[in-house]
């Protein structure tokens, strides 16, 4: 690791940290419905957007209603998607002249940008027309993180309100979001890049002759509109093939830096926006530390392993950290932090080979997303996927004070354990489950490009960043097969809706209960304990049941390295 | 029923039959109520029939498989042990209690007046019964005539006989104890079969026990965690074919069930029944588990003054003599006026008087006097004695017997004074009311003379009791009839966070009703029938025992030596029970971390030796550490019976001090005791040869 290399691991702490606070405060105005300073300009297209859809934005729903609309909305979303896909050759904006998608990965991909996943079975550049690009791949982009930012709102309005019957409306929020957050920042963003090179153009790809005399076609099109809501929403699908590795999408230091921030910014502030609503900002600051605790032990082994590199290319005279799969302009630093950042996050973009990682960094990679993305996480995702593990922690640990567990003033009974326990299930079921069969049956074991544990990892790191609702490619893995494409499709739809709705059911009971007054018998949820506690239980609940998996993956080959053989 | 007749942990008369019940819980209707260990049971009996397949087909290594089928069951077994030691403790108190329940003759009152004899399993409810000295009294009632001493040691252990009367608050009666004097009179109000005796019988012995909704939740989490660990192990067969390898079935198994939360699981009903049987052994009654669970989340007590707080009775601390009298010519009326005062406050006058101007006690037959008693018409006692009158009462009372008199009394021609001295002695009334005492006026012969400050005795380490309930977040609250000032004073004194004065049945229930909707939880105790609504309300109602029927329908618990103070100590068996549920949850999902290091090596170890390097603990041999763990796994429940039984121990503190001594017990110690145990047991069967 070289001081440089720290220098802009610590730069991109202090930013994230630094706009915790402010963005928070802006978050918690919009998600409250207040006047922010975008009001002016926003409020009357806010006003004619309801009037249009015919939404009462004063009124506010049940928790049923708010989860049933917010499945009709994706599953129209879905259909859309679908459609455009599979009809890209007859719709314009189709310079290249690219036919339809073929089913089962319109599937995949449809499921994939709806999910907030940006699972990409596809290579962009050969698949899709600009219009699939922008009408589809896009606009899901916006509405699957302003659905996710929503649920956490819900969410945490059911720890914030006592004997209530509503957790809001979905549909207020979800334009709130996209109005007042996602489209302001992306707009701004995406003009920052086309500033740092990113394209954004309509044009039919460039075709070249090289130096040498070769022809070469050069992919471009509405890039850079694309890249920040792929960041910023913990989206993670790449306009190209090559995702942020791509010069055209990622070009320097400082669009890389644009890149990781946003990637950042919605999830940690979400944690501020939690604090202020339940009036307390302490709280929030505790589970974003104990995010933060996890994010850094992440950060601190995959530099570590990747920086010391391979030793069997040591013994050979090649030393240095392990360079394979990463762009020369990030280097092995940034490279691992950015990996560490998309892995913990959801986003699922890439600026390095993840497969070509050391088994260890790798393997951190993989844990971030078996964790259930609730290190940061995907926006909104992560801070619902969080709170799924404070129940469970409160819920045991709770009882060690001599009180029937409460969080905030709401006691944590059967009812909110049993979906907690609903959510957390879902990963080791779709994730361990599609894993063992896909391993096993030729039509799994085809796509594997390697022997051994990298080629089990290849299977396991597929499914849990389908479930986890990451996105991001152990590379590798064929995975553009009817097999890959409808089971991480279904991995993906397990991994979003069996946690959204457990996580919908546990704000309206929440907020229908009354609230308890602390007293110093309360369970202390601020603070150093608390915080570990936290720590241990994602570790022990979210994390021990992929043991088995790891030691035969990223373990064994770890081990099998220093000892001298390799897959 | 008393403390002494509680059975010792290692009691032969209990663990033996427990053994026997042990395996009569391997009923599977029985198992279902448990679903960790109902799983076990599950793939143990899987394992079973694998074992017998492998037995008839000849397979290898049977010596293992057996002993791992063999750990599996007694898995189960200890569980079913542990709960049947909790019951058998239950099951002695029954039996003690059963024999209370013999057939007894009752004399059911006629119209006429004169009575039958019949079977008391025959009466039914609104019969009225005669009970006279030597007669048990056939079930529970209500006295509504007559007056008897009534021996209650069946039911609360206490042998000395406590008195039953009709009207006022010791007007219940229970069903098997017995008349010692004297007749009553009793209003059946229970039909046989579910009376007091036969609900206590049956809340010991266990049989109506319910899963409260804390173990419900605590079940849902552990069948949650049983499920992922589940899908830990279904998948594993797959992984190990892609390695090409394989994994027999039983290890398999033998991981599953170290991984799944078999600790808790296994004692989670114990820790439940050893909780109510806590409470039992500590003469109360909770008439259902989720009772107790409220008392570890009371946010708020209501405690009566008088019995709780202070001793029950005032005891005279001081004369004070209005102006123009001396100190010793009160305390000299004070004392003739106490003479025939056989109340407590009466008597502590005569010793005041006695020990501060060594006035002797005094014959009244020899002074000629006559004892004016006490009564509610005038609120005042006294003597007369060779034309003279003196009283002594409540400063309100005396002033209007002041004024009556006045036409007739020495003062009658001066008004002027007679204002004065009234002046005067309200004066002192209300120092002493500041103070938190209680002001008897004294009159002679019309004349205000002055006040007996009689002093509420704050009980010794209340105050400290009340620091402590502060620590762990509870708010007391003492309820009094007493005056604002006097009850803000004794208030301070004791250390109460608040006071309710001038408590009545209404207000009370009012306060719990406003501490209710501020979201907390509220105990209280009480016994009269005007108790009835609060108890009713509060989510923590202590009737005592001897206090009236409607109050012991209405409350949750029953104390049945109806004393006041426990409430506190049952708010602490509250909190222990919520305690140890945590903290074996905690330990038993912290052991995982141990029997992952010890198995998964040795699961994949034939077919990739590199995972050699997990095995941490440097266990003997694959076979070795795979059986190590499940005996562990199996032991610790044994081991952790005692723990369960008892309770983990409770310490007044906030909750953050409580959070990270368990944490670290059995947290940490979760995570460090398995190691150190499986690789002991390693040892020892590598040295025995087991494997």
């Amino acid at each position: 690791m070289t001081i440089n290399g720290w220098i802009q691991i610590l730069v991109f702490v202090g930013i994230v940290v630094a706009l915790v606070k402010p963005l928070g405060g802006y978050l918690t105005r919009v998600l409250n419905g207040e006047r922010t300073i975008l009001s002016v300009a926003l409020g009357p297209l806010e006003r004619g957007l309801y009037r249009i859809a015919g939404v009462n934005e004063r009124e506010e729903q049940h928790w049923t209603t708010y989860a049933a609309t917010m499945l009709f909305f994706n599953l129209a979303g879905f259909a859309m998607l679908y459609l455009i896909q599979r009809l890209q050759g007859e719709l314009p904006f189709n310079p290249q002249g690219f036919g339809p998608v073929e089913a089962t990965s319109a599937f995949n991909t449809a499921v994939s940008f709806m999910t907030n996943t940006n699972w990409q079975g596809y290579a962009g550049e050969t698949t899709m027309s600009y219009l699939t690009q922008m009408a589809g791949l896009t606009v899901q982009n916006f509405v699957s993180a302003a659905t996710g930012v929503a649920i956490a709102a819900a969410l945490i309005r059911g720890f914030a309100r006592a004997s209530g019957k509503t957790v809001g409306n979905f549909w207020v929020d979800l334009t709130r979001v996209t109005l007042y957050v996602l489209l302001p920042v992306c707009i701004v963003g995406s003009l920052v890049l086309v500033w740092q090179g990113v394209p954004q153009n309509l044009n039919p790809y460039a075709v070249v002759t090289t130096v040498e005399g070769a022809r070469q076609t050069i992919a471009q099109g509405p890039v850079a509109s694309q890249m920040m809501i792929k960041h910023l929403g913990t989206n993670g699908g790449g306009f190209f093939n090559a995702n942020a590795a791509h010069p055209f999408e990622n070009p320097n230091a400082l669009t890389n830096l644009i890149h990781m921030t946003s990637i950042f910014a919605i999830g940690a502030a979400l944690t501020n926006v939690f604090g202020r609503m339940v009036g307390n900002e302490k709280k929030g600051w505790a589970i974003f530390i104990a995010m933060g605790v996890l994010f850094l032990a992440g950060v601190a082994v995959t530099c570590w392993a990747e920086a010391a590199g391979n030793p069997l290319l040591h013994a050979v005279g090649l030393e240095g950290g392990n360079m394979e799969g990463k762009e020369t302009r990030f280097g092995v630093a940034v490279s691992a932090l950015f990996a560490v950042v998309t892995t913990a996050a959801s986003c699922g973009a890439v600026i390095a080979m993840h497969a070509s990682f050391m088994p260890l960094g790798g393997m951190v990679a993989m844990l971030n997303m078996m964790l259930g993305e609730i290190i940061i996480g995907g926006v909104g995702a992560g801070f619902y996927g969080v709170i799924l593990f404070v129940i469970v922690a409160i819920f045991v640990a709770g009882l060690m004070v001599g009180r029937t567990p409460e969080y905030l003033g709401k006691k944590i009974e059967a009812k909110e354990v049993k979906m907690a326990m609903l959510a957390v299930l879902c990963l080791p079921l779709a994730i361990l489950g599609f894993t063992s069969v896909a391993v096993v049956i030729p039509a799994g074991l085809s796509s594997l490009a390697h022997a051994g544990p990298h080629g089990f990892s290849e299977a396991l790191y597929a499914y849990t960043s389908g479930a986890a609702n990451n996105g991001s490619a152990f590379a590798g893995l064929s995975a553009n097969t009817p097999w890959y494409n409808i089971t991480i499709g279904l991995a993906m739809l397990m991994g979003r809706f069996m946690v959204i709705v457990p996580a919908l059911a546990i704000a309206g009971s929440l907020a229908a209960k009354k609230s308890v007054p602390a007293s110093s018998g309360t369970l202390p949820t601020t603070g150093p304990l608390f915080v570990g506690l936290l720590v241990g239980v994602i570790l022990v609940v979210g994390g021990l049941t992929f043991f088995p998996a790891l030691a035969l993956g990223p373990v064994v080959e770890h081990l099998a390295m220093l000892k001298g053989q390799m897959f | 029923m008393n403390q002494s007749r509680s059975a010792s942990l290692i009691d032969a008369r209990i663990l033996v039959p427990a053994i026997g019940d042990a395996f009569r819980k391997l009923d599977p209707r029985s198992l279902a109520r448990n679903p960790v260990m109902f799983v076990v049971a599950v793939v143990s009996l899987l394992t079973t029939v694998v074992l017998v397949r492998d037995a008839v087909s000849g397979a290898a290594g049977l010596g293992f498989s057996l002993q791992l089928v063999l750990w599996l069951w007694f898995t189960v077994l200890f569980a079913n042990f542990a709960e049947a030691v909790a019951e058998g403790r239950g099951k002695a108190q029954a039996e003690s209690l059963r024999r209370t329940r013999s057939e007894t003759q009752a004399k059911l009152l006629s119209d006429g007046g004169g009575y039958t004899m019949t079977p008391g399993s025959s009466l039914r409810v609104g019969d009225l019964v005669l009970v006279e000295a030597g007669d048990i009294i056939p079930s529970d009632g209500e006295v509504i005539a007559g007056v008897a001493s009534v021996n209650e040691a069946a039911i609360t252990g206490e042998s000395a006989p406590v008195i039953r009367e009709s009207g006022g608050d010791r007007s219940a009666v229970t069903g098997g104890t017995q008349v010692l004097s004297d007749w009553i009179r009793v209003r059946i109000t229970a039909p046989a079969g579910s009376t007091f005796i036969d609900r206590m019988i049956a809340l010991v012995e266990g049989a109506e026990r319910q899963k409260t909704p804390n173990e419900i939740a605590l079940n849902i989490l552990l069948a949650g965690m049983s499920l992922i660990f589940l899908m830990a192990v279904v998948t594993i067969p797959g992984f190990a074919s892609y390695a090409g390898g394989h994994v027999p079935v039983i290890v398999l198994v033998a991981l599953f069930v170290t991984l799944i939360p078999t600790t808790i699981g296994a004692l989670l009903s114990a820790i439940g029944i050893a909780g109510m049987d806590r409470l039992v052994r500590f003469n109360v009654l909770a008439m259902s588990g989720r009772a107790v669970e409220a008392a570890g989340d009371v946010d708020t007590l209501l405690l009566d003054k008088t019995g709780t707080i202070t001793l029950g009775n005032r005891q005279a601390s001081e004369f004070r003599p209005v102006e123009g009298v001396s100190e010793r010519e009160l305390a000299d009326a004070a004392q003739l006026a106490s003479l025939a005062d056989e109340t407590p406050e009466g008597r502590s006058i005569v010793v005041l008087a006695k020990e501060k101007y060594g006035l002797r006690g005094r014959d009244m037959a020899s002074l000629h006097a006559t004892f004016a008693p006490f009564t509610a018409q005038t609120r005042m006692s006294g003597v007369d004695l060779d034309g003279s009158s003196i009283r002594k009462g409540a400063v309100d009372a005396v002033l209007k017997h002041v004024a009556l008199a006045a036409h007739g009394g020495p003062d009658a021609g001066n008004p002027q004074a007679r204002a004065d001295s009234v002046r005067a002695l309200q004066a002192i009334a209300d120092d002493i009311a500041r103070a938190g005492g209680t002001p008897l006026a004294v009159v002679r012969d019309g004349r205000l003379l002055g006040v007996i400050y009689l002093k509420d005795i704050v009980k010794g380490g209340i105050r400290e009791r009340f620091a402590e309930l502060r620590r762990m977040g509870i708010r007391t609250v003492m309820i009094t009839g007493d005056n604002p000032m006097t009850a803000a004073a004794i208030a301070a004194e004791a250390g109460v966070d608040d006071f309710l004065a001038q408590a009545t049945p209404e207000n009370k229930l009012q306060l719990i009703r406003d501490e209710q909707a501020k979201g907390k939880l509220v105990a209280m105790c009480g016994d009269g029938a005007n108790d009835a609504p609060a108890l009713a309300q509060a989510d923590v109602g202590v009737a005592m025992n001897t206090g009236t029927v409607a109050a012991r329908e209405a409350g949750n618990m029953v104390d049945l030596d109806s004393d006041p103070t426990k409430l506190i100590e049952i708010v602490e068996i509250g909190k222990q029970l919520l305690m140890t549920r945590g903290a074996l949850t905690t330990f038993s999902i912290a052991n995982d971390v141990a029997k992952y290091f010890a198995i998964i090596p040795a699961m994949f170890l034939a077919f990739y030796p590199q995972l050699g390097a997990l095995n941490v603990m440097g266990l003997a041999t694959p076979q070795s550490a795979i059986l190590s763990a499940i005996i562990f796994n199996a032991l610790i429940i044994v081991a952790l019976i005692p723990l369960s039984l008892k309770g983990v121990k409770y310490r007044a503190a906030g909750a953050g001090a409580l959070l990270s001594r368990n944490l670290l017990v059995y947290g940490l110690g979760g995570v460090i005791a398995p190691f150190i145990g499986i690789k002991l047991i390693d040892m020892a069967v590598t040295a025995i040869g087991l494997a």
